[in-house]
């Protein structure tokens, strides 16, 4: 699981819709791998504004990460001093894999588990039907 | 000014042609009209802006083989030439000194060297001065032939002749078929869609670079590995674990690496489509899926078939963890009504997609005039497309959504309004004689 999806997953079950604290999940105990990937500039500048950043900010708290800018700066593509940030955002989204760890909702305490790099989203009976 | 091209199409599936070149035309910003096409006839001619956007349209189609500047047809040689003499001759001194070949083209026909090199003779009023170069010359000009078959030979003559100039051939003229080809993929399985309609499939998706296109039934993922090959950043899911973990080291991960696009795959995920864990506010830019038709297993989602056998489990504890919690529990499923999953993708869809968003997905049905009353269609998705692949006993159908706005009001048919179910399942395996019980 690429560290991006941690940005657009959140608790699966329907009680917990809109429930503000159910996204970001939780992340713990989480075994890190980072793998590396091509760089492409202008695809990780196409993928910024779908991000909601404080929930970046959060999980990577979580993961130990607290050197992130408290906003995300505004970024041309033009102006080379943004290929670190750029190159910083790929490592980050793309190429930091979790492939071991739970995810918790804190909206309703329910785990799920990262299974060999897969998360797994299905549902318990009770929590389902 | 806008000038005329003779667009030269794949036969394949001529059923999807029309909606792959609007599609793309729609995405690309191609001012073109396809209304002459014919699904009989691998040429057409068409009105485009420039070489360019002709480009455009050869790099991005499946169904393109070559695109020409159109200097003339005719019904045989003579006419063809008269028509080159009347219509062309403004683009002639440009070529004077160029290099330059001719090239020969036959659909369903062709002609022996002899008759070749007197073909192309006689264009040498064209008195270009340049040198012939066989190997990379700087144009190519075409004579495309359409011949009819006799019996089981081609007619002598063909019925409809073309000179052009070449301005691109298509991706499936240097190899796109064969590399995306299943047999040549590292990681697949009976349920992966072939190549070239998961291609043509997701182009009339729009499928895009800067774009996040979802699968919701992935499966070995061939639909994310076509969407990739176009450029979007891809995500699935799967209810089935295993066939997301793959097996033997191969996985839809391999797949992507196999094809230089490692960075495209987002992530697949293990998920029942009727619980996603996809937050709302994430847009999904388009949505392409062949759903479980349950030709070999049916529907399934979580939860339990008999409740009753489930009452009080929510509290068993294992070495003192709450058993569903545990890394290695199993979720229990059960049956669910393929209608009722249809219903879900389009609300999905509709709450997903941005405004001009396209959903596309695949469903199989028998060869029959009920056909209309079982596609299912929701307020806010204009059914753009159904597009039909038949087979022997049974077709399937490419349907193609595109998401509207608040003000637009179209048919919604859910599963309750639907006069005939679409229990496929039970259908294909009753070899569709019967009537359908509803
Ligand atoms: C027809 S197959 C799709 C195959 C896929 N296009 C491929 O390339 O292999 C349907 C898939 O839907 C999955 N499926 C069935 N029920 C599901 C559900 N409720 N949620 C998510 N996936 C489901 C099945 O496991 C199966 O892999
Ligand atoms: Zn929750």
């Amino acid at each position: 699981m690429k560290f991006l999806t941690t940005n657009f997953v959140r608790c699966a079950i329907k009680s917990c819709d809109g429930a503000v604290n159910s996204f970001p999940l939780k992340y713990s105990e989480i075994e890190l791998v980072q793998e590396e990937q091509d760089f492409q500039p202008e695809f990780i500048l196409g993928i910024l504004p779908r991000l909601d950043w404080p929930a970046i900010l959060k999980v990577a708290a979580d993961l130990g990460n607290t050197s992130l800018p408290s906003q995300l700066p505004e970024i041309d593509i033009n102006d080379p001093s943004n290929e670190i940030l750029l190159k910083d955002l790929h490592t980050l989204l793309i190429e930091t894999q979790l492939v071991q760890g739970k995810m918790i909702c804190e909206n309703c305490n329910h785990v799920y588990h990262i299974k060999d790099s897969i998360p797994n989203f299905l549902l318990p009976p009770h929590l389902a039907n | 000014m806008a000038k005329w091209y003779l667009v030269y199409l794949a036969q394949s599936h001529p059923g999807f042609r029309k909606a792959e070149l609007e599609s793309i035309a729609d995405l690309l910003d191609i001012e073109a009209s396809f209304e002459s096409h014919d699904m009989d006839h691998p040429f057409m001619t068409v009105l485009l802006e420039d070489d360019e956007q002709a480009m455009k349209l050869a790099q991005r189609s499946i169904f393109v083989r070559g695109v020409y500047e159109l200097w003339g047809e005719g019904s045989d040689l003579d006419s063809l030439h008269a028509d080159v003499k009347s219509k062309s001759s403004h683009y002639w001194p440009d070529y004077m000194t160029c290099s330059f070949k001719f090239d020969l083209v036959g659909y369903q026909g062709k002609r022996n060297r002899k008759d070749q090199v007197q073909l192309f003779e006689s264009f040498a009023y064209l008195a270009f001065e340049g040198p012939i170069k066989m190997k990379q010359p700087d144009q190519i000009f075409t004579i495309l032939e359409e011949y009819h078959v006799v019996g089981r030979e081609p007619a002598a003559t063909p019925d409809r002749m073309w000179l052009g100039r070449q301005v691109a051939l298509g991706q499936r003229e240097f190899k796109l078929l064969e590399n995306y080809h299943l047999k040549n993929r590292s990681y697949t399985s009976t349920t992966s869609f072939e190549a070239e309609l998961s291609l043509i499939t997701c182009n009339i998706a729009q499928a895009a670079p800067g774009k996040l296109l979802y699968d919701p039934f992935t499966g070995t993922g061939s639909f994310l590995v076509a969407a990739a090959y176009f450029g979007a950043l891809c995500f699935g899911s799967d209810i089935d674990i295993r066939v997301l973990r793959g097996k033997d080291s191969k996985s839809i991960k391999t797949n992507f690496k196999q094809y230089g696009k490692g960075y495209l795959l987002g992530d697949v995920l293990t998920m029942d489509f009727t619980h996603d864990a996809f937050r709302k506010s994430l847009r999904m830019d388009t949505i392409v899926c062949d759903p479980p038709y349950g030709i070999r297993e049916g529907v399934k989602v979580c939860g339990a078939k008999n409740e009753d056998r489930f009452v009080g489990k929510e509290s068993v504890l294992v070495d003192g963890q709450l058993a569903h919690t545990r890394r290695d529990y199993i979720q229990p499923k059960k049956p669910y009504e393929l209608d009722a999953l249809l219903d879900d993708l389009l609300q999905f869809a509709s709450e997903r997609l941005p405004v001009g968003g396209r959903l596309c997905f695949w469903m199989p049905t028998e060869n029959d005039a009920q056909q209309e009353s079982r596609i299912p269609q929701h307020h806010n998705l204009e059914l753009r497309y159904n597009l039909v692949q038949s087979f022997d006993k049974w077709a399937r159908r490419l349907l193609c959504y595109v998401k509207r706005d608040d003000d637009y009001v179209g048919t919604t048919l859910t599963k309750d309004q639907r006069t005939v179910k679409n229990n496929f399942r039970v259908r294909y395996f009753q070899g569709f004689n019967k009537q359908p019980s509803t």
